[in-house]
Order: structure tokens, then C-alpha cells, then sequence
């Protein structure tokens, strides 16, 4: 049976985290997340779990202590934002190279400077590349959702990789909203239990983790760990499946909202994807040939499937949350570009800049973006050279 | 299945090493002749020696073996010529001599 | 009744207009609407303005911005009037809630000429008589709902009760005042 309630983002995050029970957590608290482990060591503290949480000195401790508790053989567990997430950067290519499925709650937020606590990809896109998968949500439905099945894919033998479960901070994270959880018995049925082949504390075992590696086998490492990433995909899509069933909740790499027949595309992650859904309904009623492809899962970057989705478009705006400082534009922009033409697609397209440190994105500003779009395919680039969302400007 | 240390080497293909290069299996440093890298050698003077294997728990590479509580004579397929059991010796019953 | 109603709180940091916008969507969530509740977090201190919002409505919510164009406002200290502009943007069929010890014709000339309604509470005054100290979110919260008319007074206060009386399952005593306080605020708000 569904349970309707209403919580927040870090409270549903949580909520799921209590149904997992896992076996350690490491934190350091940083606003957004910090609710994350107030609210699992409550949950230890109440006897719902018995989850061993380990409190640290810092973000870059958390992580290590997550890799030595995940080498060990223990389902391991942690969350940060912004710069607790930039503190850990070391210790988060050694997580993934070892192969280890922590599972990291990143509640966006702007990495400083200047200083600011609000909602911006800036953290976890920093991190893209670190060997780590990365999975968006829209609300805290699908934070929820997406932490349920974040080990399923983490842990699977094919991939064995950490995953960064992510939400907009305060947005989502502090925002109270209606819900559907799941019962207790199914969570903890469709997660199961961890029981890797190999680990530390295994008694009929020595093992070593944690390599030297030389030129000669570095680079086939690699080459390995990148083939985990590649595996994700079709993980990733199996369990969405499986939760499927035991939701009714389907997911993919990518949402695909009244895309199909769109002529007109945006591109975004995370919850301006809600407004940009309710600015689509406005145009499809005045007859505008609009869309949203809604990015979930961002590493690895299904770039030949989202180019697909997007082939008949004529115009797409590329949406990120998060400035590249290259001069040339943001993440997912350069990153999905790029899949774009090796589809060989033929639509015009935008990458924008928007919602940085927190600023608010209104329906209004996205139905101006589509009619931009409409300019843009005809041939009149309203866009700029640059484009940032709601910036003042000379 | 996953490959044995001793099946891992410079002509491995990517697809047979294992996950993160971990290793399941102990004492695998038998397979790897570090000895070979010594530029200075420990010579023991078994004359002077009291066995009292103060050098045994010092040397980083374990190549002093002890068999029924009495030291024997280098593993020098795995001694490195560090020194530091001619510093530990209080009864200078190990000297270094040049070269291997 | 609106399909979908927009709130907006100003307070100004300790003085629970996060709290309050958070019940509202609690107690909105129990009669069986979809709600958000949500702060918007400027400086985090003690007494700086902060603005809380809170949609209402029948049909799921999306959208994730804050609310420009409110239904409804409420204050929670009249002393923000001087500072913030409380009634940008609200619509003029809606109304606006003020606290104040003030009458009603000393804070009109205060609302920047707003056309729409107006209403007071003193909730210092309802707080004190039924809770003996100042906890202004309780009279606002019931005076919010008899201004907007999100749902009827015996509908709210039933779920008030409810949802009081687990929260306060060991101080039975505080269950009884924040009743009382919740009740005098519906006949004290005009």
C-alpha cells in the first residue's frame, strides 16, 4: 500500500535511508544536507536503525571513512553539499577507482565564491568526472525514488560504482511537499542485502585494496572503471524497471515531457524542470510546438539517447545551473552539444546559464526562452553570444 | 574468471585485470623479486650474532627469516639493502658492503 | 474556492513565519490537498526579514519558484511595513493579514495603497490570554484560513486537534491552550 504523506526533500531522502538501514554513515554537516544526518542519527538514536554513524572532522574524513567502511565490506552512506563536497575531492576518485558503491546524498548547492548556501549544480558538476554516477531529481518524489534504487545500481556486479543521489538544496531539500512512500517491507525487499564477493573483513580472504599502479596497467585500470560506467546504463534502466513494479513510478535516463511531436526543446535538470512543465502546458494551449527532455541520470551521460529524443527538434535551449568558467558555456550544454552532432541533429541550439546561486526561475521566464527558441529557428538569434537567464544587463 | 597475481603482468589486456586492481589472494610479494633492486647488501656476522632478532621486526621487507626462534641468513631475493638492521644490531653483527 | 491558492508570510528571522507557512501546508496536506511549503533563506539571522510561501491546491504542483502574485499575505511583525513591500504583487481580490496592536486605519495608509482586504489580529494579545506567552503562529495560522476560507473552521480545528494532540501526546496542556488560542483568533481577526 502507498502511504500519502508530506515531507521535505531531506526528510524524504531520509525517510528512505531509515527504510535501507544501512550498515555505516560518515558525515560532516553542511547546509543544505545537514538535516540528512541530524535526521539518521535520530533515527539511530530512537532505535529505528542500526546504522553505525561515525561523526568526522571534515568532508574529506567522511569520504575517507566511507571508502575504508565500503573496502570493509559494510553498506556505506553519506551527504554533503557545495564545498563539504569540494573538501572530499581526493578521496572521491579513490572511492570509484576502488570500486566501492557508496552511496553520497549531494543536496545542491553554489560553490563559493562569493559565499552563498542556495540551490546550484556548481557542486556535483565539479565532480562529473571523478568516476562517481550522478542521479537528478525534480522533487522529493524522486529524490525518494532515486535513493531507493541508488544501491541496486551502485552494487551491482557489472558496475560496482559509487553514486551521487542529488537534489536541489532548499528548493527541494527544504521545500514540504505531498509524497507517496512506499511501505517498509518492499523497500527492503527490492534493496535486499549487500553481500559483495570480495572485502576486507571477509574471514576466508586476504585481500588487497588500494593499488600502486605503473604506467603499464594504469591506464588499462582505467579503461576497466570507465567500462563500469558504461555498464550503468543498462543497470540503471533494470531497476527502474523492478521499481516500476513496485511503485507504478516509471524512470528513465531522462524524462521526456510532450516531446514528442515538439519542434521546440529545452533541456534542464533538477527542479526548474516542475516550472518548466508548467510553462509547456501554457504554450501547448496557444498551439506551440514545445518540450522538455528532463536529464535524471547525468553520469553516465546518455548523450546518444538524448540526442535521439531531441533529433526532430528545430530549436533547443540546453539549460545549466552551473557557470563552466571556459568561456564557452555550461556542462550539460558542452556535453550534450557534442552528442548532438555526432547524431548529426540539425536544430539550432542555445546553452543558457540560469538559476545560479539560488536566483528563482519563473514560468515567465521559460515561455520566454521558447519564444526565443521560435526566433531562433527562423533565423534570429535573440539569444546572445552568451546567455544568462534573468540577468541584469547593460 | 579473475586472473592470479602471478597471471597478471605487462601483456594483460584491460579486460582481465581485476576491479580497482585488487588482490585476493596473501603474500603475493613471493612473486616479485625486489631483491633485484639492492645496490648495497646486509652482510651478517654470525660470530658476533646473539640472536637476539632485534633486526627481525625492523626490516620493512621481512627478509630476515627465523626458523625455531633463531634468525638465519638474508632473503636476498627480497632484501632492498635498505640498512636498517645494521642500525637496529646493538652487537654490530650485520655490516653493508658495496654492490650486491 | 480557488483551484489553486498562493500564500505569502513575511516575518523576520525567530519569529516562526517559516514555522507557520509549514503547519498551513500540514494542516491543508490533511484535508486532502496537494501543498508546498517553503522558505526562502536570505541572511540567516535573528530578526533579518524572511519570507516564507506556501501553495494550496487541488491538482499536483510543479512549479518550483516562489510566489509573485499571491492570493494572500500575511505579517507577522507590522514593523516590516516600513521595510519591505509587502503587498507587491498581491492580487487585488485577495487580502492581506497584518499582526499588529495597531487599528486597522493606522496600517491601510502602510500598505502602499492597496486595493484588495485587509485584516488585523493581535495575536500578542490572543497568544498571551491563552498561552501566557507570545507565540504568534498559532492565532495567525487560524486567522490566515478564515481569511482565505481554505476550509471551514470546523473542519480546520478538527485537524488541528489531531495533529496538536500527537505532537503534544505528553503536555496535554498545551494541546488546550493552542485550542483556545486557535479559536479566540477566529473571532479576534477583522
Amino acid at each position: 500500500m502507498a502511504i500519502k504523506e508530506r515531507m521535505s526533500g531531506n526528510e524524504a531522502v531520509s525517510h528512505a535511508i531509515g527504510q535501507i538501514n544501512p550498515d555505516v554513515m560518515p558525515a560532516f554537516p553542511i547546509t543544505p544536507s545537514t538535516e540528512i544526518p541530524q535526521f539518521v542519527s535520530t533515527m539511530i538514536a530512537n532505535g529505528e536503525i542500526d546504522t553505525e554513524f561515525i561523526p568526522v572532522e571534515s568532508e574529506h574524513s567522511s569520504m575517507s571513512a566511507a571508502i575504508g567502511s565500503s573496502a570493509a565490506g559494510a553498506r556505506t552512506l553519506t551527504a554533503t553539499s557545495s564545498c563539504g563536497l569540494a573538501l572530499m575531492w581526493e578521496v572521491l576518485y579513490v572511492a570509484a577507482s576502488n570500486r566501492l558503491p557508496i552511496m553520497m546524498q549531494v543536496v545542491n548547492r553554489a560553490l563559493s565564491g562569493p559565499i552563498n548556501i542556495n540551490a546550484e549544480h556548481s557542486d556535483s558538476m565539479g565532480a562529473r568526472d571523478s568516476g562517481w554516477l550522478q542521479i537528478y531529481a525534480e522533487n522529493n518524489q524522486e529524490a525518494y525514488d532515486n535513493t531507493i534504487q541508488a544501491y541496486r545500481i551502485a552494487e551491482h556486479p557489472d558496475v560496482k560504482l559509487p553514486i551521487m543521489v542529488c537534489q536541489d538544496g532548499f528548493i527541494t531539500s527544504h521545500a514540504v511537499e505531498n509524497i507517496t512512500l512506499l511501505e517498509d517491507e518492499p523497500v527492503k525487499a527490492f534493496v535486499g542485502e549487500y553481500n559483495p564477493e570480495h572485502y576486507l573483513l571477509r574471514e576466508d580472504e586476504t585481500m588487497s585494496v588500494g593499488p600502486y599502479a605503473l604506467s603499464p596497467f594504469c591506464m588499462e585500470a582505467k579503461r576497466a572503471q570507465a567500462q563500469a560506467m558504461m555498464n550503468a546504463k543498462k543497470v540503471i534502466l533494470d531497476v527502474a524497471k523492478e521499481f516500476e513494479a513496485i511503485s507504478g513510478r516509471s524512470y528513465g535516463f531522462f524524462e521526456e515531457y510532450r516531446l514528442e511531436d515538439a519542434e521546440y526543446a529545452l533541456v534542464a535538470i533538477g527542479s526548474a524542470c516542475g516550472t518548466i512543465k508548467d510553462a509547456i502546458d501554457k504554450l501547448r494551449e496557444q498551439g506551440m510546438k514545445v518540450g522538455l527532455l528532463k536529464v535524471r541520470v547525468f553520469r553516465p551521460f546518455p548523450g546518444e539517447e538524448m540526442a535521439n529524443a531531441l533529433k526532430a527538434c528545430k530549436a533547443i535551449a540546453i539549460m545549466d545551473r552551473c557557470e563552466g568558467y571556459n568561456g564557452n558555456g555550461g556542462p550539460l550544454g558542452a556535453e550534450l552539444t557534442a552528442a548532438l552532432y555526432r547524431a548529426k541533429a540539425t536544430a539550432e541550439v542555445v546553452n543558457i546559464i540560469y538559476g545560479l546561486s539560488g536566483r528563482d526561475v519563473t514560468v515567465g521566464d521559460i515561455e520566454g526562452i521558447y519564444e526565443k527558441l521560435v526566433k531562433l529557428a527562423e533565423g534570429e538569434n535573440l539569444f546572445g553570444t552568451y546567455p544568462y537567464l534573468g540577468l541584469r544587463s547593460r | 574468471m579473475a586472473l592470479k597475481a602471478e597471471q597478471i603482468n605487462e601483456k594483460t589486456v584491460w579486460q582481465d585485470l581485476t576491479e580497482g586492481l585488487q588482490i585476493h589472494e596473501a603474500a603475493t610479494s613471493k612473486l616479485f623479486e625486489t631483491g633485484e633492486w639492492r645496490t648495497n647488501t646486509p652482510v651478517w656476522i654470525q660470530e658476533k650474532c646473539k640472536q637476539c632478532l632485534l633486526c627481525v621486526p625492523y626490516c620493512p621487507d621481512s627478509s630476515i627469516p627465523v626458523c625455531e626462534n633463531k634468525r638465519e641468513e638474508f632473503d636476498y631475493k627480497h632484501c632492498k639493502g635498505c640498512g636498517i638492521c645494521v642500525k637496529a644490531c646493538p652487537f654490530h653483527a650485520i655490516e653493508m658492503k658495496e654492490g650486491k | 474556492m480557488r483551484k489553486l491558492t498562493e500564500i505569502r508570510w513575511h516575518g523576520r528571522g525567530g519569529q516562526g513565519a517559516k514555522t507557520a507557512a509549514l503547519l498551513l501546508a500540514d494542516v491543508a496536506f490533511n484535508t486532502g490537498k496537494h501543498v508546498q511549503g517553503f522558505p526562502e533563506y536570505g541572511p540567516e539571522r535573528m530578526g533579518a526579514p524572511i519570507t516564507a510561501y506556501d501553495r494550496i491546491s487541488d491538482t499536483q504542483i510543479r512549479v518550483h519558484s516562489n510566489i509573485y502574485e499571491p492570493d494572500f499575505v500575511v505579517v507577522v511583525d507590522d514593523t516590516l511595513l516600513h521595510s519591505v513591500d509587502v503587498t507587491k504583487g498581491l492580487k487585488k481580490d485577495g487580502a492581506i493579514l497584518v499582526n499588529t496592536l495597531k487599528t486597522k486605519e493606522e496600517i491601510i495608509p502602510l500598505l502602499n495603497g492597496y486595493e484588495g482586504q485587509v485584516y488585523i489580529i493581535d495575536a500578542h494579545k490572543v497568544s498571551m490570554e491563552t498561552l501566557g506567552k507570545y507565540f504568534p503562529n498559532t492565532p495567525l495560522l487560524a486567522a490566515i484560513v478564515k481569511v482565505s476560507e481554505l476550509m471551514e473552521e470546523d473542519v480546520f480545528l478538527r485537524e488541528m486537534e489531531a495533529s496538536l494532540k500527537h505532537k503534544f501526546a505528553k503536555k496535554p496542556e498545551v494541546l488546550e491552550g493552542n485550542m483556545k488560542a486557535l479559536k479566540m483568533a477566529f473571532q479576534e481577526v477583522h
